[in-house]
């Protein structure tokens, strides 16, 4: 890239770049349009909301950027940061990841039976290089490795504040541990997106102004930018810098926290047709 | 003992007297046309029944209340006295002592028979990767075992190639079949792919029974060579106890590879593909590698025990490879502990000797058997030594 002496607003959008670009994606299910047509910017370095009632496709849509489901139509572009663009619908779950991209559950998906630290260790795992030969013959480099693993996974542990429980088995955590232990396996992936489904569903209100301030902290500090599905309006609003509103698998409003408040197609959509218009 | 109690175990030895009426009671006896009314055995049921009825309630109570202890998360009795160094150093010197002594204190016949069972904790390791680590329920098993013991038979008859050369041909060809199995299975799980890996165990069999110029049909392959050392004249009692002490280096082999496999970077994937197959894959795991891994290197032992067999044997038919076997492999991993290699072993020991050891029952032998079977997933549910899994553990000093 050659770098030409550059006028504010040219740098503004260059600070802007888009990292995930969705683009007319519609992904049908027999007869049923799960999402139609939808598109979808993430800045670098934002906090985007998908908003939206239940139902109306906001988990699909997840599901089909991370590769679990392939689009019917469409296309999914992510830009990491310092690579160049690159079309992923049709990549497997884990190449996704591999790329950059890790999620979280709306229904909490950890695994159970293994010990906290573990599963930030499988966050990982696409990170690491040992194969067959290398985990039967255990060169010194595979026993570097995997002591820098549990380094690495411990550090992640500490960042989200779970270090408490480090070798816990996942099962047993308190909820909203579990939620914020999912971020934690994420995050071991070295995404530089986060897609979260639903993170402070359950959570009480202290539990949520801790997620609120943990969103933002990795948003600031590790320099991932965020994609989050919520139904707790306090939490968009305060934390995303953009609001994409859902509504049977249509977009149907985008904008700031501000433009959706007061945006007559969203408050129909949420609140049903006034009676008197 | 309470009055509910007791009227339980009544009707419990009233609905066993009217099961074993027809077979325990009445005897035809064809020679004199008399019916033979046994009454005592009538008896015998119903207060069998009775008291098999309150000692089964009181273990239930007595479970329940362990279940209670074992969530304070107290460690089994075994390994606390494997962590203690003055208790663990004898007996593992002891053990060694006994499996070195044993060909020469026992019968040739005993060390048969534990030549079989370490042929099958070698199946059971094998097919533990598959069930106990990766969650993948293969009822086909057996098949690799069949296509070790054929590659060895008919690589043999063939082209005279030596037991040594085949052992881990029949390793290679099992990785093989395990990964032409894992294929078309990728997509399936539980209860499906139950189904369909147990129509694979079929197919290998029914091939080999059907196709007789491959191998032989029916009649099968004779006249294998056991293991031999050149230059070394084996009679049949040295041969013997030399193959058990082959077994023995394999079967600790295999324990150190399952070991070593199941705390990396792949039984890590493995494990996680256990719990949890769509978050495994959001965290970045292949599936379809991690699979297929699974299936071929669980595969790879039984292709070993499979060379091992034809030549403890020297003779191998189809017969010896039906679902039965494949059935057995799975009830030593289920009842030995799944995920536990400890747990296998113990599986193996027990479900192969106990019915050579039950013998005396003569014909009831297997209804005992059975009953224990019964008896042990009521109790111990979770495997003879319940799998504890070793967590990696993170110690503070190693920041």
């Amino acid at each position: 890239m050659s770098e030409k002496p550059i006028n504010l607003k040219v740098q503004k959008f260059k600070f802007m770049k888009s990292i995930l670009t969705v683009e007319n994606i519609t992904m049908r299910f027999g007869g049923l349009k799960a999402l139609d047509n939808l598109d979808l910017v993430v800045n670098e370095g934002e906090i985007v909301a998908l908003i939206g009632p239940n139902g109306a496709g906001k988990t699909t849509f997840f599901n089909c950027v991370t590769g679990i489901y392939p689009p019917t139509t469409g296309d999914v572009l992510i830009t990491p940061p310092g690579k160049p663009s690159e079309r992923i619908n049709g990549l497997k779950p884990n190449e996704v990841t591999e790329r950059g991209m890790a999620r979280t559950f709306q229904n909490i998906r950890l695994f159970g039976s293994m010990s906290v630290l573990e599963n930030v260790m499988i966050g990982r795992h696409c990170r690491l290089k040992a194969g067959i030969a290398s985990a039967i013959f255990r060169p010194r480099s595979t026993v570097d490795e995997e002591k820098q693993l549990i380094k690495d996974s411990y550090a992640v542990l500490e960042k989200i504040g779970l270090s408490q429980y480090v070798n816990e088995l996942a099962m047993n955590l308190p909820y909203g541990a579990q939620r914020r232990l999912e971020i934690a396996r994420a995050m071991a992936t070295e995404p530089f997106l986060l897609l979260l489904d639903e993170p402070a569903a359950g959570m009480n209100p202290q539990e949520t102004k801790e997620l609120d301030d943990l969103i933002v902290w990795i948003r600031d500090n590790e320099k991932i930018s965020i994609l989050l599905i919520e139904h707790d309006m306090k939490l968009v609003m305060s934390l995303s810098d953009k609001i994409f509103v859902m509504d049977y698998g249509k977009k149907i409003a985008q904008g700031t926290p501000e433009q959706i408040k007061t945006n007559p197609v969203v408050i129909k959509a949420y609140l049903g047709e006034d009676a008197d218009a | 003992m309470s009055f509910e109690k007791i009227k339980k175990g009544v009707l419990a030895g009233i609905w066993f007297i009217f099961l074993t009426f027809p077979i325990m009671v009445i005897r035809v006896n064809t020679v004199e046309n008399i019916i033979e009314w046994r009454w005592m055995n009538m008896l015998y049921a119903g207060v069998g029944g009775f008291f098999m009825s309150i000692i089964w309630d009181e273990l239930l109570r007595k479970q329940e209340k362990n279940k209670n202890k074992a969530v304070t998360g107290e460690m089994p009795f075994l390994q606390r006295m494997m962590e203690n160094q003055s208790v663990r150093w004898p007996s593992i010197i002891g053990l060694v002592i006994f499996v070195c002594a044993f060909p020469y204190i026992f019968s040739m016949y005993q060390t048969n028979i534990m030549i079989s069972a370490l042929i099958y904790i070698m199946l059971g390791l094998g097919l533990n990767i598959v069930i106990g680590l990766a969650g993948l329920l293969d009822l086909g098993y057996v098949a690799f075992y069949a296509v070790g013991a054929y590659s060895y038979a008919l690589l043999n008859m063939h082209f005279g190639l030596n037991f040594w050369f085949a052992l881990p041909i029949g390793a290679a060809l099992g990785a093989t079949f395990g990964m032409l199995l894992g294929y078309p299975v990728l997509r399936l799980k539980g209860d499906y792919l139950a189904i369909v890996t147990l129509g694979f165990g079929e197919i290998i069999r029914l091939v080999l029974e059907n196709w007789n110029a491959f191998s032989e049909g029916p009649s099968g392959i004779a006249n294998i060579p056991r293991p031999s050392i050149p230059g070394i004249d084996f009679t049949l009692t040295q041969a013997t106890i030399f193959i058990y002490f082959l077994m023995i280096v394999l079967v600790i082999f295999t324990i150190f590879m399952v070991n070593r496999l199941e705390n990396s970077r792949i039984g890590r994937a493995w494990i996680a593909l256990r719990e949890d197959e769509i978050a495994c894959q959001a965290m970045g795991i292949d599936k379809t590698k991690t699979k297929l891994t699974a299936f071929s290197l669980g595969a790879t032992w039984a292709g070993m025990a499979g060379v091992v067999f034809a030549a403890k044997t020297t003779f191998i038919n189809p017969a010896s490879f039906t679902i039965w076997e494949s059935v057995m492999i799975l009830c030593i991993v289920v009842i030995g502990g799944m995920g536990s290699i400890p747990g296998v072993i113990v599986g193996a020991f027990f479900l192969i000797l106990m019915p050579e050891y039950l013998r005396a029952f003569s014909e009831y032998r297997m209804l005992v058997f059975g009953a224990v079977l019964v008896i042990m997933m009521v109790f111990r549910p979770g495997g003879l030594i319940a799998n504890v899994r070793k967590t990696y553990q993170f110690k503070s000093s190693e920041v």
